[in-house]
């Protein structure tokens, strides 16, 4: 059943009625054939572009869609209960375009802005790498000064889009220590930049995820996204917004293993009535809807935050953390709801499952979340 | 060119329908949306405008909840709409509805291409487009799934569906052409589109400003009427053949019962 949501404006009803027809029929449809075949959804990122479902939360001036996170988020959720990686590369897609826009300059966001957002140029983000993950600040891909920009040479992993994308916000090394890293608007293509083959990944099946190599690859100048050494702040900032949008993944992945758990639970019976009737799983399925009521709440409170422009970097971390520990929790429970037929590929609950253990992992590993939550909790 | 679309707003597709106490279609207990079929017109409109530039308007004819399915349309893409709502039109039939249709065309007046569905997912009829175009004295083609029109020469050239194949047929313009399923893909309304449907023009008119009385329209209008009407009795369950080395022989003996063979 759809989520009976509260939304600010009859703009963002119908922004949430259009998302639901668009991905009952151009999500629902392909989801399961792409993810068990491992095949990309060529064409699906340009449809989702013409109708308006990329660049939603930037300002309408560069051709977003001018949206409050607060319902950019729940779109990406309604996407997320569909199909989980397009919701992701979704969510990604936004986070590549954090740093023009927040730091580029204007004649970088003039260049840049309405090809982004209109879905012509799609995206990737490249901070981490073999050996630095969890401490980004221990990336050493280096970018040297040349006369005309920089030379970029080093390995970047876990990148989703990777070899796709048109472009990458990239973070490589102009100096020592955490402020020795910038911002690069890197090329999707360009002699000395390869990739690997794509990782095989236990869920998000459709989409690739895979290393880059550079191998002394020419940047001119004007692809420096702020300062020189400005690089891990702006990298944490577009992670702060990133964080709700993996939150609001989460919540929607929860969100349809709910419902599949709920529609199985009235239809299959034992001992003589629907099991869900019987208060043992009854039990579990309150607690699952719990769990998913409780996760849109705390990361639409994130949401409002950031809308109210509040300081949000820990509500955030609160949201990515309670999300994606519920979508864990809530898949895990419907594979149990679904018994031996949940651990089959008939049914998506089993995909679900899967699905949810990247949520606790990418964009800050919830450990991550816990240090950037203690850490405000320490006087 | 300047073409005007056809378009009703119907019960949902896999809605249960209803008739209300006056024998007419409950169209307030159910959810209603844009008849599908009227999407291809649309998209077929909005294609053309394209390829040769003008406007698209959409008519409909229907109560205040068509609003609805004409703020779907605009989102669409067409640029303007004109909605007939009196209370007096609850009950048309077919013939009432192409009389209330062909008289706001005549107010419209310098249209050169009318286009509908070729039926509505409720009544079924499919005869209010020739009905129409007959009204207005202008060439019908119905059935239609491609059409490609010369504004310049003012002449079309479409390919009409027939039980066993198709006919090319050829027309001066103006003209109607109605619209078969499957002869484009009908987009998805943008979020821009959306916003920008908000803002256009919807022109309202009653009976009264199409010239016409109200017992011309409605149930007392109407040449056909509904004297009875009885659910739909409830599906039989099927028979179940055992195939014992006998099945092809029960199977046509099955389909000879109905008179199929």
């Amino acid at each position: 059943m759809a989520v009976d949501r509260l939304l600010p404006t009859e703009e963002a009803r119908d922004l949430i009625a259009l998302t639901r027809d668009f991905a009952d029929n151009e999500l629902l449809s392909r989801v399961e054939a792409h993810e068990k075949t491992e095949t990309y959804p060529e064409g699906l990122f340009a449809s989702m572009a013409r109708v308006g479902l990329l660049g939603l939360p930037y300002p309408e001036q560069w051709g977003g869609g001018g949206q409050p996170y607060e319902v950019y988020l729940q779109v990406l959720e309604e996407l997320a209960a569909r199909w989980a990686a397009v919701a992701v590369a979704t969510s990604v897609q936004a986070l590549s375009i954090h740093p023009v826009h927040k730091f580029g300059t204007p004649a970088q966001q003039e260049q840049w802005l309405p090809e982004m957002l209109a879905g012509r140029l799609i995206g990737g983000y490249s901070l981490s790498e073999p050996q630095a993950g969890s401490d980004a600040a221990a990336l050493i891909c280096k970018a040297e000064k040349t006369e005309t920009g920089f030379r970029v040479t080093g390995t970047k992993a876990w990148i989703t889009h990777g070899g796709i994308a048109d472009y990458y916000a990239l973070f490589a090394r102009t100096g020592e220590g955490s402020r020795g890293i910038s911002c690069f608007l890197g090329p999707g293509h360009a002699e000395g930049l390869s990739f690997g083959k794509p990782e095989e990944k236990m869920g998000l099946h459709a989409i690739p995820t895979t290393n880059a190599f550079y191998d002394g690859v020419e940047f001119e100048a004007d692809r420096l996204i702020g300062a020189e050494g400005q690089g891990l702040e702006i990298a944490f900032s577009a992670l702060d917004a990133g964080r709700l949008g993996i939150a609001a993944c989460a919540t929607g992945l929860a969100q349809a293993a709910l419902d599949a758990a709920v529609d199985y639970a009235n239809e299959r019976t034992t001992f003589g009535r629907k099991i869900v009737d019987h208060q043992g799983l009854g039990f579990l399925l309150a607690d699952m809807a719990a769990a998913v009521d409780s996760a849109r709440a705390t990361y639409l409170d994130a949401a409002r935050r950031r809308d109210a422009g509040r300081p949000y970097s820990r509500n955030a971390s609160v949201a990515k953390l309670v999300c994606s520990d519920a979508a864990m929790k809530v898949t895990t429970d419907a594979v149990q709801v679904f018994g031996g037929y949940g651990y089959t590929r008939d049914f998506p609950v089993e995909r679900y499952m899967r699905e949810a253990k990247i949520m606790q992992i990418f964009e800050g590993t919830n450990q991550i979340q816990r240090l950037v939550i203690s850490r405000g909790l320490s006087r | 060119m300047k073409i005007v679309v056809c378009v009703k707003q119907v019960p949902d597709t896999w809605a249960e329908k209803k008739l209300d106490a006056s024998k007419t279609l409950d169209r307030v207990s159910v959810d209603n949306i844009l008849n599908e079929m009227d999407e291809f017109a649309l998209e077929e409109a909005l294609q053309m405008i394209a390829a040769h530039s003008g406007t698209v308007t959409v008519l409909s004819m229907g109560p205040d909840s068509a609003t609805e399915a004409i703020r779907k349309a605009l989102s669409m893409g067409a640029d303007g709409a004109i909605h007939i709502v009196d209370d007096a039109l609850k009950g048309s039939c077919a013939a009432v509805t192409s009389l209330v249709l062909a008289k706001a065309l005549e107010r419209i007046g310098d249209y050169d291409l009318v286009i509908s569905g070729s039926e509505a997912s409720d009544a079924r009829t499919s005869v209010v487009p020739a009905m129409l175009a007959e009204r207005l004295g202008i060439p019908q083609v119905t059935f239609v799934n491609k059409v490609e029109v010369d504004p310049a020469a003012k002449t079309l050239k479409a390919n009409r569906i027939t039980d066993d194949g198709y006919q090319v047929v050829e027309a001066s313009l103006p003209a109607m052409i109605s619209a078969v399923e499957k002869m484009n893909e009908p987009r998805y309304p943008s979020f821009k589109g959306i916003m920008a449907a908000k803002k256009k023009p919807v022109e309202t008119l009653s009976i009264a400003d199409l010239g016409l009385e109200a017992d011309a329209v409605g149930l007392s209008g109407s040449w056909t009427k509904v004297n009875d009407s009885a659910d739909r009795p409830p599906r039989s369950a099927g028979t179940i053949v055992e195939d014992e080395g006998n099945g092809g022989a029960a199977l046509v003996d099955f389909l000879a019962s109905k008179k199929f063979v």
